[in-house]
């Protein structure tokens, strides 16, 4: 039985939204759903590789009824099978429950987005900043953030060789 | 891996009082670029390693995102800089994944060749620099002339030694001539000789084995679970390589092989690197002799992709579609979806997403990038080690910097 159709039956209530592009398989997930579906591709179907885990800030995206889109991209080791998962969170809170306890490779992964767009993970065992400094504020890689400008950096205290 | 508090409890216990901290970097020649570990030290043993990264973060995901598919290419070229050119093979197969451009014959053997430069240039760095930061010179030396003649080779290719900007959406810049293929060709042959001499040096060197053997232990489950794939994970017996799993460019065509060993220490991915080379040198070879003719850039009536020079200059048709794929506020409409796409970069499997919104821009470009998921792995397998294996097992998990933070 296929991934698509083992999925459908057992979660015939979840809505989920299957389509293809190119080679990618997508699957939409609601967002209440995310944590059995990936349990389940997991520990049945043997997905046991989390290749990718970003989000996309779809602010200025024509069409768009949600503000994130998160993307898990599952891979299968022993059949080479691979699963592109996104699933859609919005403000004010937006929330997904951590899947670190899945695949450890999420701590660093969700931490990025975390720090990038201001998606918390919860669960997640120590979600900080990572590629920014801990005293930022803002979220680079939302949309509303500015290319360029007087940033952050104005704002930081100044230290003199006499303050040390 | 994550501190934890009960861990930080410990630490503060009025008995462990003689666990002292060491900073390691962000300038440390043996970091080779810019990252920093605070060490938590029993005497030599490493008790726990806390990386700070970001020191190098220059929001190359945010410039992709206003820059077009063409523009992108100077940018991605230098997260990886070890092996700049594989970034932009990967960064326009994404592209041309999303825009649905099937390559001619000729471009595929053509970023084929140029892909396996790219994986030898990145593994003679990493195995010469891990030699040297352990004590071996003459390695190290051995390899960088070798990675020199990479370079020429680029650079007769693209104009460019290092930052080349050498692919473009449906092709490549320039077209190379049989100077190049000649350089090529006199490189496969001075290869061999060069290789069997380093593996001389080290493999059975006594020295560099004790410093490598069972240092840096990953086992195939946590390769898998942690995300590691690429020469760390193979190392640890994971076979697994998209360039046999998910065949892109020439490489259904070729015949290679995956190399893997078990033993998942420092010394096993060392050994797998040095094995990759020759492996990559017989897809040359194989490549170099059987270069398809015709066109290099695919038809122009794609209209993504840039005209050659003489229909530019001598056809009106030519001129117009240089200005309409050139001039920042004209462009080629794009499908408005969205498109995971990886290949086999020396380091690991070197991912795009990529949002398309219908602009020859990507609405969001993100990168998955190797070094940043080996890195995560690095405080579980520095464990109960000593100090000086910190050198080891960062040279073996080969982390870049620039790639780390983008």
């Amino acid at each position: 039985m296929s991934t698509e159709e083992a999925l459908k039956s057992q979660f015939p209530q979840a809505g989920l939204v299957f389509s293809q592009f190119r080679d990618n398989h997508r699957i939409g997930v609601p967002a209440a759903q995310l944590m059995d579906i990936l349990t389940f591709l997991k520990n049945v179907h043997h997905f046991d590789m989390l290749a990718e885990l970003t989000a996309v800030d779809y602010l200025e995206y024509e069409g768009s009824k949600d503000r994130f889109g998160v993307v898990y991209v599952l891979v299968n080791t022993q059949s080479g099978e691979r699963l592109v998962l996104k699933t859609h969170v919005n403000d004010p809170d937006p929330v997904l429950p951590s899947v670190y306890p899945l695949w450890k490779a999420a701590d660093w992964l969700e931490r990025e987005v975390f720090d990038m767009f201001g998606i918390s993970f919860s669960g997640h065992p120590d979600l900080r900043r990572i590629l920014s400094p801990d005293e930022f504020t803002a979220f680079p890689l939302r949309k509303d953030y500015p290319l360029k400008g007087r940033g952050e950096r104005h704002n930081f205290p100044v230290l003199t060789r006499s303050d040390g | 891996m994550p501190f934890e508090v009960s861990e930080l409890a410990e630490m503060d216990a009025p008995d462990k009082e003689y666990l002292w901290t060491l900073n390691f970097g962000p300038q440390h020649p043996a970091t080779h670029t810019t990252l920093r570990l605070i060490l938590t030290l029993d005497g030599e043993t490493v008790v726990n390693a806390v990386p700070h990264i970001g020191y190098l973060h220059s929001g190359f995901e945010k410039l992709g995102e206003h820059l077009d598919f063409n523009q992108y290419v100077t940018i991605v070229d230098r997260m990886n800089y070890i092996s700049p050119l594989h970034n932009e093979i990967s960064w326009h197969h994404a592209v041309e994944k999303l825009l649905g451009i099937e390559l001619t014959p000729r471009c595929k053997y053509l970023r084929t060749i140029l892909a396996e430069l790219m994986r030898i240039q990145d593994h003679l760095l990493n195995t010469g620099t891990c030699a040297l930061d352990l004590g071996g010179f003459t390695a190290f030396l051995y390899f960088f002339q070798q990675r020199e003649l990479i370079y020429d080779i680029v650079e007769t290719a693209s104009g460019q030694r290092f930052h080349t900007s050498y692919t473009r959406v449906g092709g490549v810049a320039f077209d190379v001539n049989n100077a190049w293929v000649d350089k090529v060709r006199s490189f496969v042959k001075g290869f061999g000789p060069v290789h069997a001499e380093v593996h001389r040096l080290l493999t059975r060197n006594r020295i560099f084995i004790e410093r490598v053997k069972g240092i840096g232990y990953l086992s195939a489950e946590d390769c898998i679970n942690m995300g590691v794939t690429g020469p760390l994970a193979r190392a640890s017996g994971v076979l697994r390589d998209l360039r046999k799993d998910e065949p892109y460019l020439a490489y259904a065509d070729l015949d290679f092989k995956v190399i893997a060993a078990k033993d998942g220490d420092c010394y096993a991915r060392y050994l797998v690197r040095m094995q990759e080379m020759l492996e990559s040198i017989k897809i040359i070879e194989q490549c170099i002799e059987n270069i398809p003719a015709g066109p290099v850039n695919v038809d122009a009536g794609t209209k993504a992709v840039i005209p050659a020079k003489p229909s530019v200059y001598r056809s009106i048709e030519g001129l117009i579609q240089h200005f309409e794929v050139m001039m920042p506020n004209r462009g080629f409409p794009t499908p408005k979806e969205e498109i995971y796409a990886a290949t086999e970069s020396p380091n690991g499997e070197l991912g795009y997403y990529i949002v398309g919104d219908g602009s020859p821009r990507a609405y969001r470009a993100r990168t998955r990038p190797p070094s940043y998921i080996h890195f995560a792995v690095f405080p579980q397998i520095i464990k109960n080690h000593q100090l000086s294996d910190v050198v080891a097992v960062l040279g073996s998990l080969n982390i870049i910097a620039a790639e780390l933070d983008r």
